[in-house]
């Protein structure tokens, strides 16, 4: 048995050990969507996926070492006396974040794929929204760690100053992530299901990440030239309605992606 | 796949026969000539624009074919996404498929003949105008639906993964025109010549002909989908006899 699936039994047996006792075959509940146990179902599958990630590391070494590789080699196709870094780095960061992303959200559903781990997660009394919600928040969670990573990276290789717009730049980060994992997370489980999966995914997603991607490249360009807030109001109101409306749409449309 | 005919018995091969139209496909043949009679009056017997010269005439191309590709086929994909989610009838699926399938190509028509105009006219090949860089956005997902549809085997789960995809696409695409027009109106482009809105002041004979054309294209694409949608039918029904 896998590291994986030995986990996920674990936490299904200790989730429900304690609120039953009867022994009687566990049949969905109606109130399964009732929040709290939403969120506590949620959060135990993300701390899973979180925990496999910890233990085995394999798939934020390898976003890490994809980003830190891609900023050396946009660091050596750039000429700095043509274009100034802190026009050059946004794209750069957009770029790696985008892609280094990518490679996480591929785990996500390719883990529960071996060893029909898939099953038993959509046998277990969780609904399939917090089944979503959990993969997403890892997936938020990796995002974000990967992130944290490659910003210094950047403004450490491109030599940038930063100073105050420090706080501004990790928010449109944050905001983006959050859109990012959502859609991500979806196609994950759709590319799952298909023969191509790995290759699919960006060909799916990247036509979806175009609101996300250009209005926080240019909101981490106005913040890095020190420019207010007021000047990229519009694309701040983008970023924000896509995590407004795309997180509750991929919600909703998940359950669609599972056979019943 | 294998082959039906080696396995297959006769009472199994009919409803493939059923799903496999016969005869001459006269809407398809009736749609080609009037192609290609619009693009004789577009060419012969239609005045050249005073400004533009003869460049302008592949407008009766160009925009007949967005507003087919972009408007028509793209609502069509995707109100039929979302009924599908609905409903499920696999009817709706296959519509989807054909209607995201022409479109791809009407819209690839959008794609080069919008460059060919914009060299004589604008002195570039490509720009990153608004309207170009979503149509471009759109192809790509259209595309990316299409890829995902070849990558699934089961037809149920095929129709149900592609509806997701589509209705999702359905929201994205204002977004989408949000962005570009944002990001244009950051960075105006250089614009050699600023091409008023043709319609507004399009002479009578240019409106008749741009009138015509868009029709034929009309008549064209509902005779692809058609097509189209009898070859998903006969694709699906063949798949059944395999599987089931």
């Amino acid at each position: 048995m896998s590291e994986h699936v030995r986990e996920q039994l674990h936490e299904r047996v200790t989730a429900h050990a304690g609120e039953r006792v009867t022994g009687i075959a566990h049949v969905r509940e109606p109130d399964a969507l009732r929040a709290p146990s939403f969120v506590a179902d949620a959060w135990r599958i993300a701390r899973k996926d979180l925990v496999i990630e910890f233990r085995t590391r394999s798939g934020l070494l390898a976003s890490a070492v994809f980003s830190v590789l891609a900023v050396v080699m946009f660091h050596f196709t750039w000429d700095p006396t043509a274009i100034p870094a802190v026009d050059l780095a946004p794209g750069v960061l957009w770029v790696i974040f985008t892609f280094a992303g990518l490679l996480g959200l591929n785990r996500s559903f390719g883990l529960e794929l071996a060893d029909r781990a898939y099953d038993a997660l959509l046998a277990s009394p969780v609904s399939r929204e917090s089944i979503f919600a959990g993969k997403m928040l890892a997936n938020l969670a990796f995002v974000t760690v990967v992130q944290a990573l490659v910003l210094p990276a950047v403004v450490l290789f491109f030599n940038l100053d930063v100073g105050a717009a420090w706080l501004p730049i990790v928010g449109v980060v944050l905001l983006a992530a959050i859109g990012l994992s959502a859609v991500g997370t979806l196609f994950a489980a759709i590319a799952a299901n298909t023969r191509l999966a790995e290759l699919l995914l960006p060909m799916m997603t990247l036509p979806f990440f175009i609101p996300l991607v250009l209005p926080a490249a240019q909101l981490t360009s106005l913040f890095m030239n020190g420019r207010p807030l007021a000047d990229g109001m519009g694309w701040l109101k983008v970023l924000v309605a896509f995590d407004l409306v795309f997180v509750p749409a991929c919600v909703l449309a998940f359950p669609f992606t599972i056979e019943e | 796949m294998t082959s039906v005919s080696s396995t297959a018995s006769a009472p199994l091969k009919a409803p493939l026969a059923a799903a496999s139209p016969k005869g001459f496909d006269w809407f398809l043949a009736v749609a080609v000539v009037a192609c290609i009679a619009a693009s004789v009056r577009a060419m012969f017997y239609t005045p050249a624009d005073a400004m533009l010269g003869e460049a302008q005439k592949i407008f009766y191309i160009h925009v007949p074919a967005a507003i087919v590709g972009l408007y028509l086929a793209c609502s069509l994909l995707a109100i039929c996404s979302l009924v599908y989610l609905w409903i499920r009838d696999e009817r709706l699926d296959r519509l989807a498929e054909s209607s995201a399938e022409v479109g791809l190509v009407f819209m690839g028509m959008v794609l080069i003949t919008g460059p060919i105009w914009a060299r004589t006219s604008w002195g570039t090949w490509w720009q990153w105008e608004a309207r170009i860089t979503s149509t471009l956005f759109l192809w790509l997902l259209v595309l990316g639906y299409l890829v995902l549809r070849n990558a699934v085997e089961s037809t149920e789960q095929r129709a149900r993964l592609s509806a997701v995809m589509g209705s999702l696409a359905a929201l994205l695409v204002p977004f989408i025109h949000l962005t570009v027009l944002l990001f244009r109106g950051m960075h105006p482009p250089p614009v050699v010549l600023t091409p008023n809105n043709p319609q507004k002041n399009l002479p009578p004979e240019m409106r008749l002909t741009f009138l015509f054309a868009t029709l034929a294209f009309l008549l064209l694409f509902f005779a692809l989908l058609r097509m189209r949608y009898r070859w998903a039918a006969m694709r699906d029904a063949r798949a059944a006899l395999e599987h089931g």
